[in-house]
C-alpha cells in the first residue's frame, strides 16, 4: 500500500500499521475497546502476505510473554490490550525492559478501577511512565491524539524500540481507538530478512552459529555487585532518551498567558477549549505531550517561566500534574481538571475550569 | 576452576598414564554446575544436551529455561536460550517457534513452574499443538525455594508448607499433569522417564531423542517428563532418595510411554491415581 486517503477507526489504524511496518509477530487476547486490533489482523491474514505471524493467546500473561520469546528472536513483536489486561501484562513488562527485548505494546486505556468500565480514561499514566511492574525500569510512552498518529507511532515505534533495546508503549484511550478519523498510508516497509534481523539485533536468540557465543536473554543476576552495573547501564539508557528522544507539541504557546497541558484524547478537547477561550480574549495556548516517558521537563519548564497557571487535563484524578509539577517545580500556580469513570470531558467544562481554577 | 586449569590439569594426569574415558558433550558448557550432587537436573541436562549434539541441531536449537532450581540452564546449555517469567516458558517456546519454524525450541521446567505457576500456558501450549518439546523435571517439590508443596508432592508427603505431609482435606490432590496433558489432542508423543539408574538413563535418552525427531514431523507437542529425585528437600541422601523416589514417587507417577505418535497406549489409565499407595516414611 502506497500513500493513500482512507477513513478507519484507532484500533484499526494499529493493526493495518503494524502489517505495513513489517511487524514479524503479533499475539493478543480479547478485551474492550481494542478487540478490533486482533480482528482486524485477522481478517488481513497477514501471515499470506507479508508472513506476519498472528496468534490469539490464552489470556494477556501468555500474550506478553509470547511477545517476550519471539521478539528475543530479534522479530519485530507487538501486543495490544486495555487497561485491565495491561495490569495482567506487568510482569511481562517488567521481564521485557530487564531482558532488554524492543517490542511494542499498545494500550487503548478504558476506566477503573478493578473491571472499571469499557468507556474511555486516562488514568494509567502512573502505571505507564512510574512502572508498572517491579523494579526500575521506563517505557518509552508514546501518546497518540488521533488516529493518524496511532499509525505514525506504530512506525516510530520500531525504531526506538530497537535503537535503544526496549520496549516501546503506546498508551492510547477508548476515544481514539474507536473513532472513525481520515489517515494517510504510508509505503510499506518489507519485513526484514534474515540477514537484516541478524544484524539489527545481534543479541537475540535464533540458534547459535559456531561463530559466536551462545546468546542468553535474561533477567536474572545473582551477583548484587554486578545487577547494580546493569541497572546503571538501564538508566543511563533512560537518560539517554530523556535526552534525544523527547517528543510534545507546542500551539500559541509564545503569547499565551496561561497554557493547559494535556496528551492524548484530552489534547484534542483541550484545543477546542483553547479556540474558544481565545475567541473570548483569554491567551491561552496547549502544550500536548506526545512522549510521556521521556517528559519533556526543559521545554515546560521554559514556558511555564511565561505564563501565570497551568491548567492540566487529563481523564483521571490527577496523575500527569505530578510531572507537570515536578518539571516546573511549582513555580506557577498549576490545577488539574478531569473527569472519570468514561466520561469524557466537553471543551466549555475544561473553560470553565480554567476561569475558576486558574484565572479567577 | 578456570578452563585453562581443567586443560592444564587434564594434561598432567594425561601424563600420568591416565586414559580418558569420560568427555563431556560439546554442548554442554564449561560451567560448574548449581545442582545438588545426586540430582536428577545434571543427568537430564547432559542427555538434551547429547540428543542435540547427536543431532546436529547445535546451531538450530533455542531453549528456555524457567524459574525454580532449572532457573539458570543456559548457563550449561551451549545453545541459544532464553529464561522466562515463572510459569512462562511454553508462551516463549509457541513464539520463538512460530516465527523461526525452521528453529527447534525446548523448555526446561519444574513441576511448581509447569504444573501450578503455568498451568495455563501448559496446557494451551499442548493444546494448540505446538511443535515443541517440553522437558519437564518433576521432583515433587519446589527445590530452589526450600522445599515447599508442589502440585506434584504426595498425598502424606512432608515439605515445608506441608511439615505434617500433605493432607488431602487441606492441600487437595498431587496433580499429574502428564497424564492430564496426553489428553489433549494437540499432544503428538507424551512419556514419563527417570534418571535414576544407568537403564532408566538410557530409555530416558531415547525419549527425549524421540521428543526432538518429533520436531522435524511437525505433528504436535512432544512431552518428556523426568522423575528426579530432591535429595536436598527430601532430606536424605541420594542414594535413599533415589529408593524413596521409587517406592513413592514411581507408583503414582508410573513411568513408561503415555500416547505415542499422537495416540494413548494401550493398558494406561490416565484417570486413576495410586492414592492408596503407602508412603514409606520420610525422615
Amino acid at each position: 500500500m502506497a500513500r493513500e486517503l482512507k477513513l478507519m477507526k484507532g484500533n484499526e489504524a494499529i493493526a493495518r500499521a503494524m502489517i505495513a511496518s513489517g511487524a514479524d509477530g503479533y499475539f493478543g487476547y480479547p478485551i474492550t475497546p481494542q478487540s478490533e486490533v486482533m480482528e482486524t489482523l485477522m481478517a488481513e491474514k497477514p501471515w499470506e502476505t507479508t508472513g506476519m505471524v498472528v496468534l490469539q493467546a490464552e489470556s494477556e500473561m501468555a500474550s506478553i510473554n509470547m511477545v517476550y520469546g519471539g521478539a528475543a528472536t530479534g522479530k519485530k513483536v507487538a501486543t495490544s490490550s486495555s487497561s485491565p489486561g495491561i495490569s495482567l501484562m506487568q510482569e511481562g513488562l517488567t521481564y521485557l525492559a530487564g531482558a532488554e527485548i524492543p517490542c511494542l505494546v499498545v494500550n487503548v486505556m478504558r476506566g477503573g478501577p478493578g473491571l472499571g468500565t469499557i468507556q474511555p480514561s486516562q488514568s494509567d499514566y502512573f502505571q505507564s511512565v512510574k512502572g508498572g511492574g517491579h523494579g526500575d525500569y521506563q517505557l518509552y510512552t508514546l501518546a497518540p491524539a488521533s488516529v493518524q498518529e496511532m499509525y505514525d507511532f506504530v512506525f516510530d515505534a520500531w525504531d526506538i524500540a530497537f535503537k535503544y533495546r526496549n520496549p516501546v508503549l503506546i498508551l492510547s484511550d477508548g476515544a481514539i481507538g474507536q473513532c472513525m478519523e481520515k489517515l494517510y498510508t504510508r509505503d510499506n516497509v518489507a519485513r526484514w530478512t534474515e540477514e537484516e534481523r541478524r544484524a539489527n539485533a545481534p543479541w537475540a536468540t535464533w540458534g547459535k552459529p559456531a561463530t559466536r557465543p551462545h546468546n542468553i536473554i535474561t533477567s536474572l543476576e545473582l551477583d548484587s555487585a554486578r545487577q547494580e552495573v546493569f541497572n546503571l547501564k538501564l538508566q543511563k539508557k533512560y537518560a539517554e532518551m530523556k535526552e534525544k528522544e523527547v517528543r510534545y507539541e507546542m500551539l500559541n504557546c509564545e503569547d499565551a498567558d496561561y497554557i493547559i497541558v494535556a496528551y492524548g484524547s484530552s489534547s484534542r478537547i483541550a484545543m477546542k477549549a483553547m479556540q474558544m477561550a481565545r475567541e473570548k480574549g483569554i491567551k491561552v495556548g496547549l502544550f500536548r505531550l506526545i512522549t510521556l516517558f521521556p517528559f519533556p521537563s526543559k521545554q515546560l519548564a521554559e514556558v511555564a517561566k511565561r505564563v501565570k497557571g497551568i491548567l492540566c487535563v487529563e481523564m483521571s484524578a490527577g496523575q500527569m500534574i505530578e510531572d507537570v509539577k515536578l518539571a516546573t517545580e511549582c513555580g506557577v500556580k498549576t490545577e488539574h481538571f478531569g473527569r472519570f469513570g468514561g466520561i469524557i470531558p466537553t471543551p466549555g467544562e475544561v473553560l470553565e475550569a480554567l476561569e475558576n481554577k486558574i484565572i479567577k | 576452576m578456570a578452563n585453562t586449569d581443567i586443560e592444564a590439569r587434564k594434561q598432567e594426569l594425561l601424563n600420568e598414564g591416565y586414559e580418558q574415558v569420560y568427555t563431556k558433550t560439546k554442548v554442554l558448557t564449561d560451567t560448574v554446575m548449581h545442582y545438588c550432587p545426586g540430582c536428577g537436573h545434571g543427568t537430564t541436562h547432559r542427555l538434551v544436551a547429547e540428543v542435540i549434539d547427536e543431532m546436529g541441531i547445535q546451531d538450530k536449537t533455542v531453549g528456555v529455561s524457567p524459574v525454580g532450581c532449572s532457573v539458570m540452564a543456559y548457563n550449561y546449555f551451549d545453545v541459544d536460550f532464553q529464561e522466562a517469567a515463572h510459569g512462562r516458558a511454553p508462551a516463549l517456546a509457541t513464539a520463538i517457534k512460530r516465527l523461526n519454524p525452521d528453529t527447534f525450541v525446548f523448555t526446561y521446567q519444574g513441576d511448581g513452574d509447569l504444573a501450578a505457576i503455568g498451568t495455563a500456558e501448559t496446557i494451551h501450549a499442548c493444546n494448540r499443538g505446538e511443535n515443541i518439546t517440553m522437558i519437564f523435571v518433576n521432583n515433587g517439590i519446589y527445590g530452589m525455594t526450600g522445599g515447599q508443596m508442589a502440585p506434584t508432592t504426595l498425598v502424606g508427603m512432608k515439605s515445608a508448607t506441608t511439615p505434617y505431609g500433605r493432607r488431602v482435606d487441606l492441600n487437595g490432590y498431587p496433580l499429574r499433569i502428564t497424564e492430564l496433558i496426553s489428553t489433549l489432542p494437540g499432544t503428538y508423543y507424551v512419556t514419563r522417564q527417570s534418571v535414576q539408574t544407568p537403564a532408566a538413563v538410557r530409555k530416558a535418552k531415547a525419549a527425549i531423542r524421540q521428543a526432538f525427531e518429533n520436531q522435524k514431523l511437525k505433528k504436535g507437542l512432544s512431552f518428556v517428563e523426568i522423575l528426579s529425585n530432591c535429595n536436598s528437600g527430601w532430606k536424605m541422601t541420594p542414594v535413599a532418595a533415589n529408593k524413596w523416589m521409587e517406592d513413592n514417587m514411581m507408583p503414582n507417577y508410573p513411568v513408561g510411554d503415555i500416547k505415542v505418535d499422537g495416540k494413548l497406549v494401550d493398558n494406561v489409565d490416565v484417570s486413576r491415581l495410586a492414592l492408596d499407595h503407602p508412603l514409606t516414611v520420610m525422615q
